[in-house]
């Protein structure tokens, strides 16, 4: 792409670009996310385009951005009619391209059926886990091929970029984003406009402006999406933020899991700079910014701004005091902005509707929206962008479709490792930063992992706490040594061993464990484990003093039975059995020896008629 | 197995790449994995003086970062997504059965150099849950007979499906 000259010039190319895409053309767009690249979205592509050839029809097949329907991948939509179709197989693509694309006819079998009414549903934004979201920041992404900035061009983009360096001093833009009350989207909250004033008062040069995508809660995969399928929207937050904060260099910190996120924004900060929108005298003003990728080395610890910092100097990723601002010493002792990738691809969108539009979404103290990946035992898994102070009710069954197999809810739990689980009673919760956290939980970067009578809580608070225990850098001792206590009670518990006062003890650790480290990964360790026990004490008690795992989980405390009148005593589970526990002739019931039995689980899987209980 | 000279050569090529800047160690470690798919002592050795930083430095980032191995891998490197939505849809149970499958557990490599199990926090394809990665190839909704099935294929020499 050509030297854009100035924001004039970026006008009349966006207008070019608009006015040789015809939207009555015929396109196929389907999605290319991790998700659907792991249903194997790719070769259904190739199919396409192959077909597409074959009946000699001239159609862009495009690869886009996460569309966030995760459940139903591979998702494909037919242009102009935007036809949506989910679960695409290599072998309908003859369909495909012959009837819709060639006739407009529609495929009834492809189309999203609702689970409830048994209708079928045309277009995406009528499929009930579109209706109520409001896709502010991830809306574009079924529209974009991340791969090309013209794409990111013609819905307008650059434009935040073009107002603020033609029209706005830094004051101005930091006092939009103020008025606007954006907030730290990565699990902080704080408010981003305070931060960037903080940083531009702050003395020192250079000063850095930091992207962290390093997102490391487990179940949570929305920046990832972000990063991959719209690279572009971050790259402008990023740059508007530098302009404001008077920061030359910026760094974008990704995790090293996201191999096709890092190729995205390596490509779309190339394009950007070839375009004159980064780099040297972008649009043709005096200012100069430039951004940097750094991959991450797996290690969770690092999505904290202090050890991002000493990960990107080069060294092992250890958190240091807080007494010290980033935004007066951060990267290289110097000043430093971070905000996680979510957060600065809200910046263009504040900036081109203006800080009033784009308060009217949301709460009184949470403003706009965010998007949150909704996974775990839940019908449609996918990321859902919704408007702060949506009730989590609304997200787990508008939107999720409730939960799998007829099972009952249990929990669902939110902030990652460093969150907690809210239970059913406060399903109704309207989500915003606060409300999160006065219910022992918190907003974190937007996981929200479904739980139903299946999962054991205990279970759950063991499974973070063995998490943070590998992810603990190692600094403060009271982590080091008290998250790894914590967890052997824990897995005391679960195995059995739990005593009387064991729960006392846990909180008694928390408090020691969360007063004494330096970091958030530490101080906000104990809350799965209290959030646990303070909504499903019940469940930890039948651990300690009955020696039951309710939930059918804890190995050491459940067993395994044939019901004889559901065996067909086909032998399958006789098959797949490691240990020869399970037994018996066939065509009559069979059963399971519990003292062999290692309650791996096999036996579950393989039986066909669900003969095998768990107590 | 890649000769000494060589090893020390490529790791020069590498460092040569990010002109030498110490910041870079990092991503320098990330090069040298995916050259020889761990970090084979010489080349640390080897970019420790050609960054200008002490051997131990290098060692106390090698060893900090999960994404490094100093053992060599395996032909095949098997992650298991531990996530917590593949948790509570049973990535235990498939953790427990890939171990029994492979002889193996995490951070291990089989005899035969073939297999190398690892478990990761969260590949961050919570739908397909539980995930197993193989190489770059994402396995969705894994189940125990699907184990069986894929690293049989694998083992027989085959392409992954």
């Amino acid at each position: 792409m050509k030297k854009i000259a100035n924001a004039l010039d970026l006008r009349r190319v966006q207008e070019d670009l608009k006015k040789n895409f015809d939207p009555n053309k015929k396109m196929v767009t389907i999605c290319a996310g991790t998700g659907c690249r792991g249903y194997g979205c790719i070769k259904v592509k190739e199919e396409l385009e192959a077909e597409l050839q074959k009946q000699h029809m001239d159609v862009e097949v495009r690869a886009t951005g996460c569309f966030g329907f995760c459940e139903k991948g591979p998702l494909v939509v037919v242009h102009p009619e935007k036809i949506f179709y989910q679960q695409v197989k290599i072998k309908d693509v003859p369909d495909i391209v012959s009837k819709t694309v060639g006739s407009g006819e529609v495929l009834e079998k492809l189309l999203y059926r609702d689970p409830y009414t048994k209708e079928t549903v045309l277009k995406e934004e009528e499929v009930p886990f579109y209706k109520k979201q409001h896709r502010l920041v991830f809306g574009q992404n079924g529209m974009i091929d991340p791969t090309r900035i013209e794409d990111y061009l013609i819905i307008g983009g650059y434009s935040a970029l073009a107002k603020v360096l033609t029209g706005m001093t830094p004051e101005g833009v930091i006092s939009e984003v103020k008025k606007a009350g954006l907030r730290g989207r990565g699990g902080g909250g704080f408010s981003a406009g305070v931060k960037w004033e903080s940083c531009r008062r702050a003395h020192g040069s250079p000063k850095y402006v930091i992207g962290n995508g390093d997102e490391g809660d487990p179940g949570a995969y929305m920046d990832r999406s972000l990063m991959e399928g719209n690279p572009h929207s971050v790259l402008e937050g990023m740059i508007i933020g530098a302009y404001a904060i008077g920061a030359s260099e910026g760094y974008i910190y990704v995790r090293n899991e996201y191999p096709l996120a890092v190729l995205h924004l390596t490509l779309a900060i190339a394009a950007a700079k070839e375009a004159g929108l980064l780099g040297k005298n972008i649009l043709g003003t005096d200012f100069s910014f430039d951004i940097h990728i750094n991959k991450g080395g797996g290690a969770f610890v690092c999505g904290e701004s202090s050890a991002l910092f000493a990960s990107i100097e080069g060294r092992a990723g250890e958190p240091r005091a807080k007494y010290i601002h980033a935004v007066e010493k951060g990267l290289w002792d110097k000043p430093t902005c971070l905000n996680n990738v979510e957060t600065w691809a809200n910046v263009p969108i504040i900036i081109n509707q203006g800080a009033e539009a784009y308060a009217s979404v949301g709460t009184e103290r949470s403003k706009g929206t965010k998007i949150f990946s909704l996974v775990g035992k839940i019908n449609n898994t996918g990321l859902v962008e919704v408007p702060m102070g949506i009730t989590l009710r609304e997200i787990v069954y508008d939107m999720g479709g409730g939960i799998p197999n007829g099972r009952k809810f249990k929990a669902v739990q939110t902030g990652g490792p460093s969150g907690g689980c809210i239970p059913e009673r406060l399903l109704d919760l309207p989500v915003d930063f606060d409300k999160l956290t006065e219910v022992g939980s918190m907003m974190g970067s937007g996981g929200m992992i479904v739980m139903d009578d299946r999962s054991c809580m205990v279970d759950v608070a063991k499974y973070f706490l063995a998490f943070l225990q590998e992810e603990s850098c190692g600094k403060c001792v009271p982590c080091r040594e008290g998250v790894r206590r914590m967890r052997e009670i824990l897995e005391d518990i679960c195995a059995g061993r739990g005593k009387e006062g064991d729960v006392e003890l846990l909180e008694h650790l928390s408090t020691g464990v969360a007063d004494g480290s330096l970091c958030a990964l530490g101080g906000s360790a104990p809350n799965p484990v209290l959030s646990t026990i303070r909504y499903f004490r019940d469940e930890y008690d039948a651990h300690i003093r009955d020696h039951r795992c309710p939930a059918g989980v804890c190995k050491a405390l459940i067993t395994y039975s044939v019901n004889a009148e559901k065996c067909t005593g086909c032998g399958l589970c006789v098959k797949v059995c490691p240990v020869q526990a399970a037994t018996g002739e066939k065509k009559k019931p069979h059963s399971i020896n519990n003292d062999l039995c290692t309650r791996c689980g096999a036996c579950i899987e393989s039986c066909k008629f669900d003969a095998i209980t768990v107590e | 197995m890649t000769n000494v000279s060589e090893i020390r050569k490529k790791t020069k090529l590498i460092v040569k790449k990010y002109s030498g800047d110490k910041s870079a160690l990092i991503a320098v470690l990330q090069d040298i994995q995916e050259a020889f798919n761990y970090l084979p002592k010489d080349a640390l050795a080897t970019a420790a003086k050609a960054l200008g930083i002490p051997v131990s430095r290098v060692y106390e980032v090698a060893t900090f970062y999960t994404a490094f191995s100093l053992k060599p891998r395996g032909e095949h490197v098997v992650k298991i997504c531990m996530g917590t939505a593949c948790h509570v849809r049973g990535a235990a149970a498939i953790q427990d059965k890939m171990e029994r499958t492979l002889c193996i557990k995490p951070g291990e490599t089989t005899p035969d150099r073939k297999f190398s199990l690892e478990t990761v926090n969260c590949v961050g394809a919570c739908a397909l849950g539980p995930v197993v990665v193989i190489n770059t190839e994402y396995h969705g909704q894994m189940t125990m007979a699907k184990v069986d099935k894929i690293i049989g294929k694998l083992k027989e020499g085959g392409a992954q499906s």
